[in-house]
C-alpha cells in the first residue's frame, strides 16, 4: 500500500447522465462562476446550452448535461444552488416526463447520389434544408442527442465536412413549469 | 441632484453604515483616491499591514475573535493576487471577510495595464462571490449587498473590486433600507421541521452509544448556540467531541468532552465515534482529517447532521437525518421538543447509556494525549501544557500556524470559552497566525493574545511584527522550535523511510536578536527548569514578544490515525508505530 497523508479512492457508485437546468441572472462572469463550479469540483459536463430567456428579468436559462454518482450528482445541484447569480436550480431526468432536444447543422459536400442518399437520413428527424448546390447541403436536424450521434456517424462516409450542435435543451411536459422547491 | 458623493466617499459611508471600525490594508495605485479619503473618516482607524497576505488573515482573526466581518483594502495586481491565501483560508473555514481591492481604470481594463491582473477571475473559485464595479451607481448597492452575502448563511470571504475612474466618479448613495433584495442567499432560518426534530428526538431516545461531534458552525452561529449546545450537552448527559474548529463551543476540561477527534485526535473520542450507534454533528462538514477512511467511518451509527450549509449534506458521509438551518435554531427546537416530550431525560436516560460512558472511560484510561518528559529538553507539549497553566486564568486568545505545534496547541490548550482559538483548518495556511494575532488584538485591546507558532510557519509572516510595533498591539508569539518543519518531517519520518528532504532550516535567524531588531522583546528557553520563569516574564512584558522556545527537535505529533485507516485503529506513540510498519497484527484495535 502506497502511504499517504490523504485517503485512497474507494468503492464507485453507479454514474449517472442527468439534465441540470440553472435559472440564473445574466450578468458579466455567471457563465463562468458556473462552469468553473463544474471544472474547480471536477464534475463532468457533457454539453451546455446558454442564452437568454427572459430580457425583462434579466434571466439566462443554462442547460448541462451532466454525468456523476447520484451523491455527485446531488452536491452539483446544491453547489449551483449556492451561487449568488442562480434562482432555481433543475434536474431534469431522462424519461417520458421530459422533453430533450438538440440541433444540429450539418454541412455535407459529395456527389449527388451521396446528397439524397444523406438527405435522406436525415428525412427521420424532419430535417430542414437550409442551403443547397449541387455539390453540398446544409441540413438542420432537430432530435436527442444520441440520434445525432448515430447520425453523423452514418453521414460521414457521405462527406460530411462540418458539424456544428447546440448543446441539448430540455423542457418539461404538462401545463407546470419547474419550481424550486 | 443633490449629495452626489465620489466612489471613494460611498466606500467609507458604507463602511461606517456597516458599523466597521478597523480595516486592514496596504495601499498602491488603484487604490489611491481610497487612501486619500481615509483622513475624512476618523471613526474607522487603518491597520497598515506589511503584506497583503498579513491583511487578509489580520481580517480573519478579526472577525473569528469578535463575530464581527473583517475587512481589507489592497491595490489591485499585486496587492490582490497576494490577498488570494487569505481570501482562500477563509472560504476553508467559513470566516466573513470583506476584500475591497483597486482595479486599473475602466477603460485600461484588459489591455494588461500596469498592475493589472483579472482580480475577480483569480479570486472567483475562493471567494462566496465578487464583484467588479463598472458604474458608480451600483457602488452602494453592491458594497452592502457584499456584507450581507459574507455574514449571512455560511459566511464566507467576498471581494469587490473598484477601478480607480469608478473611486472618483461622483454617484448617489443608497442607504441600505432603501436596497432591494437582489436574489441575496439570505440566512436559512429554521423553519421548525417538526417531524424531522421529533426524528431527531427519538433517535436520541433510543440511542445506547450516542456522541455529538461538533464544529466551527457552532462558534458561526454565535453565543447563543454556544449556550444551547451547552444546555443540549447537560439534557441529554452525552459525550461531546469537538473538531479543531469547533474548539471552545463546550468547556475543554468538562468531564463530558472527549478533546478533539480526526486524525491527531484522542482516543477516546476516535474509538466513541467508530463504535457509536448514534452520531449528532454540529456544524461539523465530515472533512478528511476527521474521517480517516470514509467507508470504515463509524461503521455501525445512525447520523444526524445540522448545518446551515444543504451542499453539506451528503457530500461525502450520508447521513440519516439532515437538518438543515442555523445551529442556534436548530439547537433551540431539539431542546424545546426534548424537555417536552422527555422531561428529566438525563437521569432517566442514565442508566441506557451508562455501559456506553464505562468504555468511553477504557478508552480515556489509555491516556492517548500523554507523553513521556523529559529534565533535559523542553517537550512542546509541556510547554503548551505549562502555557496553558500559566494563562488560563486570564481570558486568553490564541492563534496557530500550521503543523505539529498547532495539533499539540489543540489537545493540550484547554478551551472553555468560543471565539478564543483561531486557527487555519481547512487550508492549512503557514504563516496564518502572526498576523490572525494582530487581527485578534486589534479587535480585542486589553487581552492576552498568543500566537503559538513553529519557526518555519512564522517566518512566512515574520514581517507582520513590524505592524504589531506600529500598533503597539502586545501580542506573543510563542515559537516551539524544532529547527524543522515538523509535520512534514513527521510524516517523513513514518511514510518515507526517514528521508528528510528539504524540511529541516538550516541558517534560521537568532529570534531573540530578530525581536530586538523589530523593537519588541526576545526571550529564549533552553530547558524544562527555566520554562515557567521565562513565560512569566513574557506575559508581563506589555509590547509584543518573540518567545524562542527550544524544543526536542524528533518528537513526534501522537496520537494519530494513518492514512487509509479508520478511527479505531490508531497509532498512540513511538511503541505503536514501529509495530505498525512492521506487522499489521499488531495495529491497535
Amino acid at each position: 500500500m502506497i502511504k499517504s497523508a490523504y485517503s485512497f479512492a474507494t468503492n464507485k457508485e453507479k454514474i449517472e447522465n442527468h439534465i441540470i437546468v440553472v435559472w440564473v441572472d445574466n450578468e458579466t462572469g455567471v457563465l463562468a462562476r458556473v462552469v468553473g463550479l463544474f471544472s474547480g469540483r471536477g464534475y463532468n459536463i457533457d454539453s451546455l446550452a446558454v442564452a437568454m430567456v427572459d430580457k425583462k428579468k434579466n434571466v439566462s436559462r443554462i442547460t448541462i448535461t451532466t454525468s456523476g454518482t447520484p451523491q455527485v450528482l446531488q452536491q452539483i445541484k446544491l453547489q449551483l444552488g449556492k451561487l449568488v447569480p442562480v434562482h432555481k436550480v433543475a434536474d431534469f431526468s431522462r424519461n417520458k416526463k421530459t422533453l430533450i432536444r438538440e440541433m444540429v447543422l450539418l454541412k455535407i459536400v459529395s456527389s449527388k447520389n451521396q446528397l439524397n442518399k444523406a438527405k435522406k437520413l436525415c428525412d427521420k428527424y424532419k430535417c430542414i434544408l437550409l442551403d443547397k448546390t449541387e455539390k453540398y447541403f446544409v441540413l438542420e436536424v432537430s432530435a436527442l442527442e444520441k440520434e445525432i450521434d448515430i447520425l453523423i456517424k452514418k453521414l460521414q462516409p457521405l462527406g460530411l465536412v462540418s458539424v456544428s450542435r447546440t448543446g441539448v435543451v430540455a423542457m418539461t411536459k404538462g401545463e407546470e413549469i419547474f419550481k424550486q422547491t | 441632484m443633490a449629495n452626489l458623493m465620489t466612489g471613494a466617499e460611498i466606500i467609507f459611508k458604507v463602511l461606517e453604515d456597516q458599523g466597521v471600525k478597523h480595516i486592514f490594508g496596504y495601499p498602491g495605485g488603484a487604490v489611491l483616491p481610497i487612501y486619500d479619503e481615509l483622513k475624512n473618516h476618523k471613526k474607522i482607524k487603518h491597520i497598515l499591514v506589511r503584506h497583503e497576505q498579513g491583511a487578509g488573515h489580520a481580517a480573519e482573526g478579526y472577525a473569528r475573535s469578535s463575530g464581527k466581518p473583517g475587512v481589507m483594502l489592497v491595490t489591485s495586481g499585486p496587492g490582490a493576487t497576494n490577498a488570494v491565501t487569505a481570501l482562500t483560508d477563509a472560504y476553508m473555514d467559513s470566516i466573513p471577510l470583506v476584500c475591497i481591492s483597486g482595479q486599473v481604470p475602466t477603460h485600461l481594463i484588459g489591455t494588461d495595464a500596469f498592475q493589472e491582473c483579472d482580480t475577480t477571475g483569480i479570486t472567483r473559485p475562493c471567494t462566496k462571490h465578487n464583484w467588479l464595479v463598472k458604474d458608480i451607481k451600483k457602488l452602494s448597492l453592491i458594497l452592502h449587498k457584499a456584507f450581507e452575502v459574507a455574514t449571512t448563511g455560511r459566511p464566507g470571504p467576498v471581494l469587490i473590486d473598484i477601478p480607480k475612474d469608478i473611486q472618483f466618479q461622483k454617484g448617489k448613495y443608497l442607504k441600505p433600507k432603501e436596497l432591494k433584495n437582489n436574489n441575496i442567499k439570505t440566512n436559512i432560518s429554521f423553519n421548525s421541521q417538526d417531524e424531522d426534530i421529533n426524528k431527531a428526538i427519538e433517535l436520541i431516545k433510543k440511542s445506547n452509544r450516542p456522541i455529538f461531534y461538533t464544529g466551527g458552525g457552532v462558534i458561526n452561529s454565535g453565543p447563543k448556540a454556544t449556550q444551547l449546545l451547552r444546555k443540549l450537552i447537560s439534557l441529554t448527559g452525552f459525550p461531546i467531541t469537538s473538531t479543531l474548529q469547533g474548539l471552545g463551543a463546550y468547556p475543554g476540561n468538562d468531564l463530558q468532552f472527549l478533546g478533539m477527534l480526526g486524525m491527531h485526535g484522542t482516543y477516546e473520542a476516535n474509538n466513541a465515534m467508530h463504535d457509536c450507534d448514534l452520531m449528532i454533528n454540529v456544524g461539523a462538514r465530515f472533512d478528511d482529517r476527521i474521517t480517516g477512511k470514509i467507508d470504515e467511518f463509524s461503521p455501525k451509527s445512525k447520523k444526524i447532521h445540522i448545518d446551515i450549509d444543504p451542499s453539506s449534506i451528503n457530500k461525502t458521509v450520508k447521513v440519516d437525518l439532515a437538518l438543515v438551518g442555523d445551529v442556534k435554531f436548530v439547537l433551540e427546537h431539539l431542546i424545546l421538543v426534548l424537555e417536552k416530550k422527555y422531561p428529566n431525560f438525563e437521569n432517566s436516560n442514565k442508566q441506557k447509556i451508562s455501559a456506553w460512558w464505562s468504555q468511553i472511560e477504557k478508552w480515556r484510561k489509555k491516556n492517548s494525549l500523554g507523553f513521556k518528559n523529559s529534565k533535559q529538553v523542553i517537550k512542546p507539549q509541556f510547554a503548551v501544557q505549562r502555557l496553558y497553566e500559566l494563562t488560563k486564568a486570564q481570558d486568553t486568545f490564541i492563534t496557530t500556524e500550521v503543523g505539529q505545534h498547532q495539533m499539540w496547541a489543540a489537545q493540550h490548550y484547554k478551551f472553555d470559552k468560543p471565539n478564543r482559538w483561531m486557527t487555519s483548518g481547512g487550508l492549512g495556511t503557514m504563516g496564518y497566525g502572526l498576523p490572525a494575532a494582530i487581527g485578534v488584538q486589534v479587535a480585542n485591546p486589553e487581552k492576552l493574545v498568543i500566537d503559538i507558532a513553529g519557526e518555519a510557519s512564522v517566518l512566512m509572516t515574520m514581517q507582520e511584527m513590524s505592524t504589531a510595533i506600529q500598533y503597539k498591539l502586545p501580542i506573543k508569539i510563542f515559537i516551539l522550535n524544532n529547527e524543522y518543519m515538523g509535520m512534514v518531517r513527521q510524516w517523513q519520518e513514518l511514510l518515507h523511510e526517514k528521508n528528510y528532504s528539504e524540511s529541516y532550516t538550516a541558517a534560521l535567524p537568532d529570534f531573540v536578536k530578530l525581536a530586538e531588531a523589530y523593537g519588541c522583546v526576545g526571550i529564549r528557553a533552553n530547558n524544562p527548569d527555566e520554562l515557567d520563569e521565562k513565560i512569566v516574564q513574557m506575559l508581563s512584558i506589555n509590547k509584543p514578544v518573540i518567545f524562542d522556545c527550544v524544543v526536542d527537535k524528533t518528537e513526534n505529533c501522537y496520537p494519530m490515525i494513518l492514512s487509509g485507516k479508520p478511527h479505531n485503529q490508531m497509532v498512540l506513540g513511538k511503541q505503536d508505530e514501529d509495530d505498525e510498519i512492521s506487522e499489521d497484527g499488531k495495529v491497535l484495535v
